[in-house]
């Protein structure tokens, strides 16, 4: 499973696209950043309502491919703009952390 | 162009050829905001002005079909206002001389135009003359601080690999109360630095991870400082020294404690300040120590860089 594959399946908004589009290991859902650093995974996406600039610093040193931005809150162009450079996807979702959560479980296990 | 041009305040002749680059290079397109407000010329005044309320914005275009047909400003609705006719269509008091920019020219005309004809926006039309972007004083301010920022980034990056040797490095960054746009710099270009000479990944996250809850630290809790990296190639470790300038943490034992946090709300709000910074940062080194006064913390922490076969 991949981004551009999450992206259909969940009905994602990409706001980018300078990223990779390798093969994700899971996802990890977050709003505390210290807990992210602690207990994300490479190639992961990061599932937060966390959306500010140092999402895409903590997603970085933890070397998840993208950030899944819940419940449409709005993404500050300083934020957009860290995520093109370090090649982050942010891919937007109307839906809260919960059924984000849920519905990438099912599409990453259930393969 | 020749010269300096109406209306930029540089002389593109003399000026940094980085700066001037950027201001030709950068399209309108690129600048303008592609979400676009816009209104019907038989909507009234009232709507204009509750548009131009809900959206915090001073104008909007006035469109008939894809076509732009004038443009109504918060002036327009200022003189509907002291005259009593907010409620006559918008076409009565909408500008129709609109000045547009189109979206491949050089953002240098967006500047310039600014000047030149003082309107707080400019639409912009693609080739087909379709209304694209609306473009605005802050647009500009917003992209070129970005552009430059990037610009100033790879200037300091070449410098400092300069400075670097092959093996070692050391790298210092500065801390201020409350700067959340500069933490993480720190940790980034160390993540980058160990990368670049092949260090085992899970090192390298240690690393960064470290590096980067001492930055935060420093941000949320102290009134600043320094946090340096040095990493010896031959010792085959990493020494991260995080000094502050006060005012010193009154309970260290609860600090290095999880879930134990004086972070105030707001700085929780954006998911820090969880009382997991230090505990974290313990975690992750194989020595740490701390020293804390009302003059300053020191956060000393060495992570080896070789995976140990024995203790």
């Amino acid at each position: 499973m991949n981004i551009s594959q999450v992206i259909s399946q969940l009905q994602l908004q990409s706001l980018h696209d300078c990223w990779d589009d390798g093969p994700l290991s899971g996802a990890y859902t977050s709003d505390l950043m210290s807990d992210v650093m602690a207990h994300a995974k490479e190639a992961d996406l990061l599932i937060t309502i966390q959306s500010h600039k140092n999402t895409i610093a903590v997603a970085t040193l933890v070397g998840a491919r993208g950030v899944i931005v819940c419940n449409n809150r709005p993404v500050p162009e300083d934020m957009l703009a860290a995520a093109r450079q370090e090649n982050i996807a942010i891919l937007v979702s109307r839906e809260d952390q919960f059924s984000v959560s849920g519905r990438l479980y099912n599409l990453l296990r259930g393969e | 162009m020749q010269g300096s041009t109406h209306g930029i305040p540089i002389d593109t002749d003399k000026s940094s050829p980085i700066i001037v680059d950027l201001i030709y290079r950068l399209k309108i397109r690129d600048v303008m905001t592609s979400t676009i407000l816009s209104c019907r010329p038989e909507q009234t005044m009232q709507d204009a002005q509750k548009l131009m309320k809900d959206n915090s914005i001073t104008g909007v275009p006035v469109m008939v079909e894809r076509r732009l047909v004038g443009i109504v400003s918060m002036d327009d609705v200022i003189n509907a206002l002291m005259t009593g006719t907010m409620g006559q269509p918008i076409e009565k008091h909408m500008s129709r001389q609109v000045i547009v920019l189109e979206d491949d020219m050089p953002l240098s005309f967006g500047i310039s135009w600014l000047d030149k004809y003082r309107y707080g926006r400019f639409p912009v039309l693609n080739a087909k003359k379709e209304l694209v972007g609306i473009i605005t004083s802050r647009d500009i301010i917003v992209t070129l601080l970005l552009e430059m920022n990037k610009e100033i980034e790879r200037f300091e990056e070449a410098t400092s690999h300069r400075e670097a040797s092959t093996s070692g490095f050391h790298l210092e960054y500065t801390t201020r109360r409350f700067d959340f746009e500069m933490a993480g710099r720190l940790s980034t270009e160390t993540k980058r630095q160990l990368k670049e000479r092949d260090l085992p990944p899970k090192i390298i996250r240690r690393v960064a991870v470290a590096a980067y809850e001492l930055e935060m630290n420093q941000v949320v809790h102290s009134a600043g400082g320094t946090v340096r990296v040095v990493y010896d190639g031959n010792q085959g470790r990493v020494e991260i020294l995080a000094q502050d300038t006060g005012p010193g943490i009154p309970d260290v034992e609860s600090a290095l404690s999880e879930g134990f946090s004086t972070a105030t709300e707001w700085v929780r709000s954006l998911g820090f300040g969880a009382g997991m910074g230090l505990p974290n940062t313990q975690r992750v080194s194989d020595a740490f120590s701390i020293e804390s006064s009302p003059a300053g913390t020191c956060v000393k922490v060495t992570i080896a860089t070789e995976e140990r076969s024995n203790p």
